[in-house]
């Protein structure tokens, strides 16, 4: 899937870059600015630089690989990778904790995925006063400007592709549709707006509060449940939703693995060629059950593209103090988001599951 | 008794006739109607939950309606609760002997996954697949018998020790990857079994029992025999109510504690095949809680956590009582906040209950 390519630069240790393959023009620009940067700086100085990666959790593979990722991408820059994760989502303590650690180990810089947008701010307010590179991976605080940059996929975008794809199939009788949302959990984290009204926002309904769930009046929406992101929970969601109108017919999940278990679930209730289900992530059993029909369409992201990112963007840093910059227009550098489905619609660009195969993250 | 004076007695004996001829005796105290209940609940323990449940049955029959009570409805109840059900048997073991069993959860999880890794991803033949899972389950409960009789330790440290190991274990083992349904199907539907199902009546009206609901009654059935019917059932009893007391009159305790541990552990993996059936796929990220479902459901089903005593057909109802609420609460169309509220509350009644029932007078 990606291939380290080598830059020797002179009698300094050899400085290696982690490409992507699915790197498009921009980010290529980014990193050869970076590299080149380098070159002209002490190369030497990453041997004995620290990074930190603070992920969510490890119940989540999109944050395992993510640290897969970072840490071969540390290893192939020659720098020092400490890694820490919560134990449930929104495990603020451990995170704070986290971080404290980093800075008294003399950290260059934190790649963190906050578990909670606003709660973390003193702490990370701590680090930056240290002269550490404070970036957030995947998550956005709020304000975006709490860390020195976010590398992150646009869920608000990743929800509107697939929100497009579901009314574009369904044609004309989008007008009648029966949705039923499936959501992570109770807590309404960001990621879970922002894919959650995306999605409405894409398949045509008025959102109310783009930050709210389930404020929607729109009579097409049968209703909302919580799935905490795994199969179980997606099965006994839909199940639930099923029971309020079992006419439903589009179904929203929050992530591959709630798809799966809402498929079983439709299943059961021998329902399952009658809904569409679309979902966000791109993980390689979710690109699989596009492939198989399971899921309709998803929206793929780039785990492993934010952590090699944010090793290059630490390791600039510490030579020459160069900070990462946003993607115009955001307040956030935007990793991309690719949808996936083997029924194209005109209009919407996407690539096949068989493509997709190829660019899943685990 | 005093004796009647007889004619030839002496003339000062005469008077005994007239004295008061009761001996010793207790005083019959009045009782009022609500210390009538509270003997009745004393030496019937179950009657609380079974009320309880009719009485949430009867008030959201009202409330939600007929979606609420038609068997369909009803059946999926119980498929939403077969497996906190089932590992709520595994705690009622441990919770009879004095114990608590935090790791019951994490134990069934591993159990699945480990089922699922050497079935699916080593294609070993499902039988063997699932033997080694129940080994597994029987192994990590003995494991905390181990710790609690051999080392003394308090059951709630030894299990809160095991819930992380067992947990981590897991996760280092799959990356919390998730095994696809579509590849358990393919290679090993042995898996599946008690997804399975039997309809009574025709869906969408009629009632549909998972083989996963007939195991639950099975499992309670056949420990409820177990408990009351054979020498070892009534040695948990003893050593739950007063250890002491029952090493002294020859009770061989740690021998049973150790028992009772592997018991629980081998029941938490029949709930962990039988979770695989219910869920379709098999998630290490799955049951984050149930390992607190399952003292819910013991907890409002009358077992004192203070041990000896309780039915263990309580944690059935419990558990039921759990499902009926969610399913009401759900389908009159209150917010899953609501839920988790109502369940809080009525943790606490069940104890507050149980507290008072245990204070019966003589």
């Amino acid at each position: 899937m990606s291939r380290p390519i080598k830059m020797s630069l002179g009698d300094e240790a050899p400085y290696a870059i982690l490409w992507e393959d699915i790197m498009t023009n921009t980010f290529k620009a980014v990193l050869l600015g970076g590299a080149a940067a380098l070159a002209l700086g002490t190369a030497a100085q990453a041997q004995d630089t620290t990074a930190c990666l603070i992920t969510k959790t490890d119940t989540n593979p999109f944050f395992v690989k993510m640290r897969e990722g970072a840490s071969a991408a540390a290893e192939a820059a020659g720098i020092t990778l400490q890694t820490y994760a919560g134990t449930i989502d929104g495990d603020v303590e451990s995170q704070v904790a986290a971080v404290e650690t980093c800075i008294a180990a003399g950290a260059s810089g934190i790649l963190i995925t906050p578990s909670d947008s606003r709660a973390l701010a003193p702490v990370i307010g701590q680090a930056r006063e240290a002269g550490i590179l404070v970036i957030a991976l995947d998550t956005p605080f709020e304000p975006a400007d709490t860390a020195d940059a976010t590398f992150a996929t646009d869920n608000f975008r990743a929800g509107e592709l697939i929100g497009e794809w579901a009314a574009a199939t369904l044609g004309e009788e989008a007008a009648n549709a029966r949705i039923a949302l499936l959501d992570l959990n109770a807590s309404e984290v960001s990621v879970d707006y922002l894919r959650d009204n995306g999605f409405l926002q894409g398949f045509g309904i008025d959102i109310m509060d783009p930050t709210d769930i389930g404020d929607e009046t729109d009579p097409r929406i049968v209703g909302n449940d919580v799935t905490n992101g795994n199969e179980e929970g997606g099965r006994t969601a839909m199940e639930n939703l099923l029971q309020v109108d079992p006419s439903v017919n589009v179904v929203y999940t929050i992530n591959e693995p709630a798809a799966a278990g809402a498929y079983e679930a439709l299943r059961a209730f021998g329902l399952e060629d009658q809904a569409l289900i679309v979902s966000v992530d791109g993980g390689c059993p979710g690109v699989q059950n596009v492939a198989e029909g399971v899921i309709g369409a998803t929206s793929m992201q780039f785990p492993l593209l934010m952590a090699s990112l944010g090793i290059d963007a630490i390791v600039q840093y510490a030579a020459d103090g160069t900070l990462p910059e946003n993607s115009p227009g955001l307040d956030f550098f935007n990793t991309g988001v690719q949808l996936v489905t083997d029924h194209p619609v005109e209009g919407i660009e996407s690539i096949s599951s068989e493509e997709a195969l190829d660019l899943c993250w685990g | 008794m005093a004796e009647q004076p007889t004619a030839s007695g002496q003339e000062y004996e005469k008077s005994l006739g007239q004295s008061d001829a009761r001996v010793a005796e207790f005083e019959k105290r009045r009782h009022t109607p609500l210390q009538r209940v509270q003997h009745i609940l004393h030496s019937n323990p179950t009657m609380v939950p079974v009320i309880v449940l009719m009485m949430a049955c009867v008030a959201f029959s009202i409330i939600a309606g007929e979606r609420f009570y038609r068997p369909f409805n009803l059946g999926l109840i119980m498929q939403q609760v077969s497996i906190i059900g089932i590992l709520a048997a595994a705690q009622s073991l441990v919770i009879i002997t004095a114990g608590i069993d935090l790791s019951v959860g994490a134990l069934m999880v591993f159990a699945s996954v480990v089922m699922g890794m050497l079935g699916v991803n080593l294609g070993l033949p499902s039988g063997i697949a699932i033997l080694l899972g129940v080994g597994l389950g029987v192994t990590g409960g003995m494991l905390n018998g181990f710790f609690v009789t051999k080392l003394r330790l308090p059951p709630f440290i030894v299990t809160l020790g095991t819930w992380s190991v067992f947990l981590s274990v897991l996760r280092l083992l799959t990356g919390s990857q998730s095994i696809r349904s579509q590849d358990i199907d393919a290679t090993a539907p042995l898996l599946k079994f008690f997804g399975h199902h039997i309809d009574i009546g025709t869906p969408p009206a009629g009632a549909r029992i998972t083989f996963g609901v007939l195991l639950m009654f099975a499992v309670f059935g056949v420990l409820w025999y177990v408990l009351n019917k054979t020498a070892w059932g009534r040695h948990v009893y003893a050593v739950g109510d007063d250890i002491e007391a029952a090493e002294l009159s020859g009770i061989r305790t740690k021998r049973v504690l150790l028992s009772v541990y592997m018991l629980a552990g081998g029941v938490a993996a029949i709930a962990a095949w039988a979770s695989i059936g219910r869920v379709g796929a098999i998630s290490p990220n799955g049951f984050a809680e149930a390992n607190l479902q399952s003292i819910t459901a013991v907890v409002i089903g009358g077992i004192s956590l203070f041990g000896g005593r309780g039915s263990i057909l309580g944690p059935l109802f419990g558990a039921l009582i759990v499902g009926t609420v969610e399913s009401g609460l759900r389908l009159a169309g209150l917010d899953v906040q609501w839920q988790i509220f109502s369940i809080g509350w009525l943790i606490i009644i069940a104890v507050a209950i149980d507290q008072w029932i245990r204070k019966v007078s003589a």
